[in-house]
């Protein structure tokens, strides 16, 4: 038998944006076992809620992550507002809901383009980081900010979009996805993309359900699971059904995502078509005093928020567990068998964001 | 309400029954978490097609120490690595122990010892 030697990979590697570190068990080429390791930008965010007041508590959990900025802060939000029993207005809603889509199309282009470099497809990933940077422009002008947006607050928003605005979003729109039509065709039909990625870590339905894999990692295994269908905010009117592909493949997972942002394109301008008249903000008094576990669906699969407030502004516990954090088992499972050169690949499809896991 | 969620009450020695009933029903383990009050509060989440269910479970905050559920749901090694590292609890029989460097930061597990939180004068 061939000896067995452990190959460690990152937490710097050329496919890794942010640290991440596994201990590969290789004999010869083929990766037998993994251990992976957190904790290198590690923050502490969590802990900050006892030293924030409850209303501006919003704006760190937006800083947990700089993609899924808005959904965090989202998450924050709805989930004291559950406590306080506080019904937000349905314009606030429909908006949250059409920035929460805008994030996704915005996170899945992000990781397209990394994909597509990490497979060794440059021209690819220029040319979806172009398109990424006009989903960037709308958030600009719709919150003056591309990263860290601050218009997500208990009860409601802090800013509105005006209806012209979002008609000239909407044609804007129209032709953001007339370009991604083009890269989507090459991220499902080319040979390259598909040499590199199908048939390569596969996770079974049944592993990834039993492993606790969430998002597009859980749906490109055949499981329909989505926690936007719960329903919450503006989700419960609007019409679509979790994308789902079978082979569970690295492949699946792009189809995923890249199915996926049309349907994201589509939950908006269903949001712009039943956008509500009314205020987005309403008054705040009180603290909050009880708990709840506040579940979105992220770019990256289901969040959930533990908040328990005791009556005081500061809130006694927020617990974040973000969508990478669930998928590492997963990943340990996928990454087991299969040839060294393909693990970054694969590591990639999770689509990791170890910014949200190190919170 | 959003969605309904079920908390129920149970005793550490009766978490292996229920967390076997849970993977038996078809439940998803969906976190693990732990909030510090006079007491650890563990809750063991799961779900079932979006239903919702919580286990909640007290320790004692002086040599808390609790059976690990790796066995049955193997992926909660991450959870379980996690609570040791920050929390101070010790899990008994878990799969992949990372002995208290789970979060390789320089401090020493559990992290929460060596904090200190600062209050400002009329905010706490």
């Amino acid at each position: 038998m061939p000896k067995r030697t452990i190959i460690p990979f990152g937490p710097q590697h050329p496919v890794l944006p942010e640290p991440i570190h596994l201990d590969l068990a290789v004999r010869d080429e083929k990766v037998v076992e993994v251990i992976p390791s957190l904790g290198f930008v590690h923050r502490g965010l969590e802990l900050l809620v006892t030293r924030k007041d409850f209303m501006d508590m919003v704006l760190v959990a937006e800083r947990i992550c700089g993609i899924c900025s808005f959904i965090h802060g989202l998450g924050y939000c709805q989930g004291v507002e559950e406590i306080m029993n506080l019904q937000v207005s349905p314009r606030a809603k429909y908006l949250r809901a059409f920035w929460a889509e805008l994030s996704r199309v915005h996170s899945h282009i992000l990781w397209l383009g990394l994909a597509a470099d990490a497979f060794g497809f440059e021209s690819l990933f220029m040319h979806s980081w172009k398109i990424r940077e006009k989903i960037l422009d709308i958030f600009e002008e719709t919150t003056g900010g591309r990263v860290i947006f601050g218009v997500c607050k208990v009860g409601g928003l802090r800013k509105d979009i005006e209806n012209d605005v979002l008609e000239r979003i909407r044609k804007t729109m129209d032709e953001i996805e007339a370009d991604y039509r083009t890269i989507a065709k090459v991220f499902k039909e080319d040979y390259s993309v598909k040499h590199r990625n199908c048939g390569v870590g596969v996770l079974t339905a049944d592993e990834a359900y039993k492993l606790g894999a969430v998002g597009p990692t859980l749906r490109a295994s055949g499981i329909s699971q989505d926690m936007r269908k719960i329903g919450y905010g503006a989700y419960g009117d609007l019409n679509f059904e979790p994308v789902v592909e079978k082979d569970g493949d690295c492949y699946a997972r792009t189809m995923v995502r890249v199915r996926e942002v049309y349907q994201s394109f589509d939950l908006m301008r269903q949001c712009i078509d039943k956008m509500p008249e009314g205020p987005v903000d309403m008054k705040v008094t009180g603290f909050p005093k009880g708990e709840f576990f506040s579940r979105l669906e992220q770019p990256r699969g289901e969040v959930v928020y533990y908040i328990k407030g005791d009556g005081t502004k500061f809130i006694q516990r927020y617990r974040v567990r973000t969508p990478t954090f669930a998928n590492v088992p997963p990943l340990v499972k996928m990454l087991g068998g299969c040839d060294l050169a393909d693990v970054p690949v694969i590591v990639l499809t999770i689509d990791p964001c170890i910014s949200c896991t190190e919170r | 309400m959003i969605e309904k969620q079920e908390t129920v009450e149970i005793k550490p020695e009766e978490l292996q029954t229920k967390v076997t009933e849970a993977m038996a029903k078809g439940y998803r383990l969906v976190a693990i978490s732990c909030t510090k009050l006079d007491y650890f509060q563990l809750d063991y989440t799961f779900d079932c097609n979006l239903s919702f269910l919580n286990c909640r479970l007290k320790l004692p905050l002086v040599n808390p120490e609790i059976k690990s559920i790796t066995d049955i749901y193997w992926s909660a090694f991450t959870y379980e690595n996690e609570l040791h590292d920050l929390f101070g609890i010790k899990i008994t029989g878990i799969n992949i122990d990372f002995g208290g460097k789970f979060y390789k930061i320089k401090e020493v597990a559990p992290f929460g010892k060596s904090i200190t939180i600062k209050t400002v004068e009329g905010k706490a």
